[in-house]
């Protein structure tokens, strides 16, 4: 970046941890349609996409899930360095497809993959960013949505907070006139998931599968018991539950054990 | 000397090079794979069988449609399913998207900066801004076209088992067929402009396997051929990968006949170059290239040529959707059984298997997958012992340089090759 002074922006960076990194993909799929963004920031670490490497930036953009001890450390240093530290997308936000594994025995799940080379690989239960460092804010979805992820970096630029919804998915469903799934025999989890995703998995005829998180408060039970009453059974309820949130459910439950 | 890149940048996932030789002797040379493992096929067990191609999809944001294709097909075989043909016809076209989307991301955002003397895209904005907008454009039409199936390229909304939930509509299709169209203006300057890079000079031939068809350019099932004659049912696919583990690398290594094979664009170019379409021979004609092509670093121009291809077959595609009229089909009823199935694609980054065994509720219980870029892995390795000594004599930045732009080369897809690994199956 050494062609274009800074000029005061901001200087922001990009980080990955485990994850597929279509949220960084995501990100830069939206210069398509917002090339503007480079004037308004300074990006001083991308890995995925340039070779500079600047560890002065102001605001850190962090992919995927923490899944091993080894990890810790440079998040660490991320949020030592970082005035904002935002978790991008479902892994780095809930943890994401990269908690199912939680849902197995750790030595099971290592032994199955790698067989008796296991010990040459290390690996722990799979958590968001925010179960090591403090993150002041999320971008959801699995992957994120450009146009939020424009609006987020609008805003954390202008210092105010994001406008990340806490309604549900249903919300934007109805707006855009879409017949309900549970109408035509399919199952969703719009009623307890966050919007912000335009409805999208709804609108192309998927139910919602909740990568987005659950908004706050949910009412679960009420979730599952319409699941049950539309068919599916209380392995196949749970499934569709902890696809992205198993995580999420797994710390619910040690917390009501605790109570 | 020591050359150590920790972290390569502009590939996708994280990989290191290690290289030390002493008095022109190599001490060690290799890449290593240091992605953090994330146990799919250990967690995609004891799931429905209509979430594994989601589920899957996260493997890898670049290629998800290419892990969502081949899963479903996985599915459809151990099932039993059938496909309409306008569905066989909507995932060539999603897939034809999802490989213009990769190899323009390849070609443009992560390799061509290197020819250009800069570290990323993002200063080509302003000093080629000409370049960057074809860049920007070819990636938005790949990106639309994905979309207007299934809803999205990273991790499509509306592929199912049998089908698709969501169709394009004929207008749709009309206005993105003409785009299609317009769209060979940027691909005759992209050949034009790739037949300007100045290659580097290297020719290792190896063993090249890619899928091939009797009647077209192999992308989505078909049987898996090799350069030195072998030939095998996507079924037997694992007398062609071998893995093994590496202590250094989280990916595993495959090897075949050889001590290592490649897999890609370039091997598909080598075995399959009669059935690309005539605009894509002429392209390779333009950049001087017909098999048997052995220069690695040409995999990336392999992958220009078949951007070519993939615009011009989607064209046709195309065609026949709207002759045909799209007919409002939806996924057929699945007749859930017990049965095991193979998928196999050729993605961006070469050949892709995912092998599943469904119990008699349709619960996954046992899953595999082999991603291109393990594959590649040894080969990589064996190029890499093969190049350095011959530009020893240069300076440790430009050698560092040449082996940045080696690994690139290979358009590695890391966090894919660790991401899905399986030592025993039962």
């Amino acid at each position: 970046m050494s062609e274009t002074p800074s000029n005061g922006r901001p200087k922001i960076a990009f980080f990955d941890f485990a994850s597929c990194e279509g949220c960084q993909l995501t990100v830069v799929d939206s210069l398509q349609t917002h090339l503007d963004l480079l004037n308004a920031v300074e990006i001083v670490q991308f890995r995925e996409a340039m070779t500079e490497k600047g560890e002065d930036y102001q605001i850190a953009f962090i992919e995927g899930s923490c899944t091993r001890e080894a990890d810790e450390a440079r998040l660490l240093e991320i949020r030592e360095q970082a005035d904002v530290v935002v978790a991008l997308g479902a892994c780095a936000h809930l943890g994401g497809v990269n908690a199912l594994k939680n849902l197995h025995p750790l030595e099971d799940t290592r032994r199955w993959v790698y067989g008796d080379k296991a010990d040459w690989y290390g690996t722990y239960e799979a958590r968001p960013i925010g179960a090591v460092i403090e993150v002041d804010l999320a971008i959801p979805g699995c992957p994120i949505d450009r146009e939020e992820f424009v609006r987020v970096v609008k805003a954390v630029l202008i210092g105010k907070t994001p406008p990340i919804p806490d309604y549900p998915v249903c919300v934007e469903c109805k707006l855009k006139e879409n017949v309900c799934l549970f109408d035509i025999g399919k199952f969703c989890l719009g009623p307890v998931v966050r919007a912000g995703c335009d409805a999208i998995c709804p609108t192309y005829g998927d139910g919602c599968e909740g990568c987005r998180g659950f908004i706050p408060h949910p009412n679960q039970n009420a979730m599952k018991d319409v699941l049950a009453k539309a068919g599916l059974t209380v392995e196949e309820v749970m499934s569709r539950m902890t696809m992205f949130n198993t995580y999420q459910l797994q710390e619910q439950l040690v917390e009501e054990e605790g109570r | 000397m020591k050359i150590e890149v920790h972290h390569v940048t502009r590939v996708e996932g994280h990989g290191d090079i290690v290289v030390d030789t002493e008095n022109g002797e190599i001490k060690e040379c290799r890449f290593e794979v240091v992605e953090a493992p994330r146990f799919f096929e250990a967690f995609v067990r004891g799931r429905p069988y209509y979430e594994l191609s989601h589920i899957t999809s996260r493997i890898c944001g670049i290629c998800a449609v290419g892990h969502a294709t081949a899963s479903l097909q996985a599915t459809e075989k151990a099932l039993g399913v059938e496909l309409s043909e306008q569905t066989v016809l909507l995932r060539k076209l999603m897939f034809h998207g999802e490989m213009i989307d990769s190899h323009v991301l390849h070609t443009y955002y992560l390799v061509a900066p290197d020819f250009l003397g800069v570290g990323s895209v993002i200063p080509l904005a302003s000093s080629h801004p000409a370049v960057v907008e074809r860049a920007l454009r070819i990636k938005k039409l790949s990106g639309d076209v994905c979309a207007m199936v299934g809803g999205r390229h990273t991790h499509p909304v509306a592929m199912a088992v049998g089908g698709f939930t969501h169709l394009p509509s004929e207008v749709e299709l009309r206005a993105m067929r003409a785009r299609f169209v317009d769209a060979r203006v940027d691909m005759d300057e992209s050949i034009a402009l790739f037949g300007t890079l100045p290659w580097p000079e290297f020719e290792r031939e190896t063993e090249y396997v890619s899928l091939k068809k009797d009647d077209e350019y192999a992308l989505i099932d078909g049987t898996i051929v090799s350069s030195d004659g072998f030939s095998y049912p996507i079924e037997d696919y694992r007398k062609v990968t071998n893995e093994t583990c590496v202590p250094f690398s989280t990916a595993k290594w495959t090897h075949h006949n050889r001590d290592s094979y490649m897999v890609g664009a370039l091997a598909r170019f080598n075995n399959n170059y009669d059935q690309l379409h005539p605009r894509a021979q002429e392209a390779a004609a333009k950049l001087g290239m017909k098999p048997l092509v052995t220069n690695t670093f040409l995999n990336s121009a392999a992958q220009a040529i078949e951007m070519v291809h993939c615009i011009e077959d989607s064209i046709e595609i195309m065609d026949e959707l709207l002759t045909r009229g799209i007919k409002p089909e939806t996924p057929p009823e699945v007749d859930v059984r017990a049965g095991e199935g193979v998928g196999a694609c050729d993605v961006p980054r070469g050949i892709l298997f995912h092998h599943y065994v469904y119990d008699e509720n349709g619960i996954c219980t046992d899953a595999n997958c082999i991603i291109p870029t393990g594959q590649n892995m040894a080969n990589l390795n064996a190029d890499m012992k093969a190049l350095v000594p011959q530009v020893l004599d240069r300076s440790q930045d430009e050698i560092r340089l040449l082996l940045e732009m080696l690994v690139r080369a290979y358009d590695p897809c890391i966090s894919c090759s660790a991401h899905f690994l399986n030592v025993e199956f039962v």
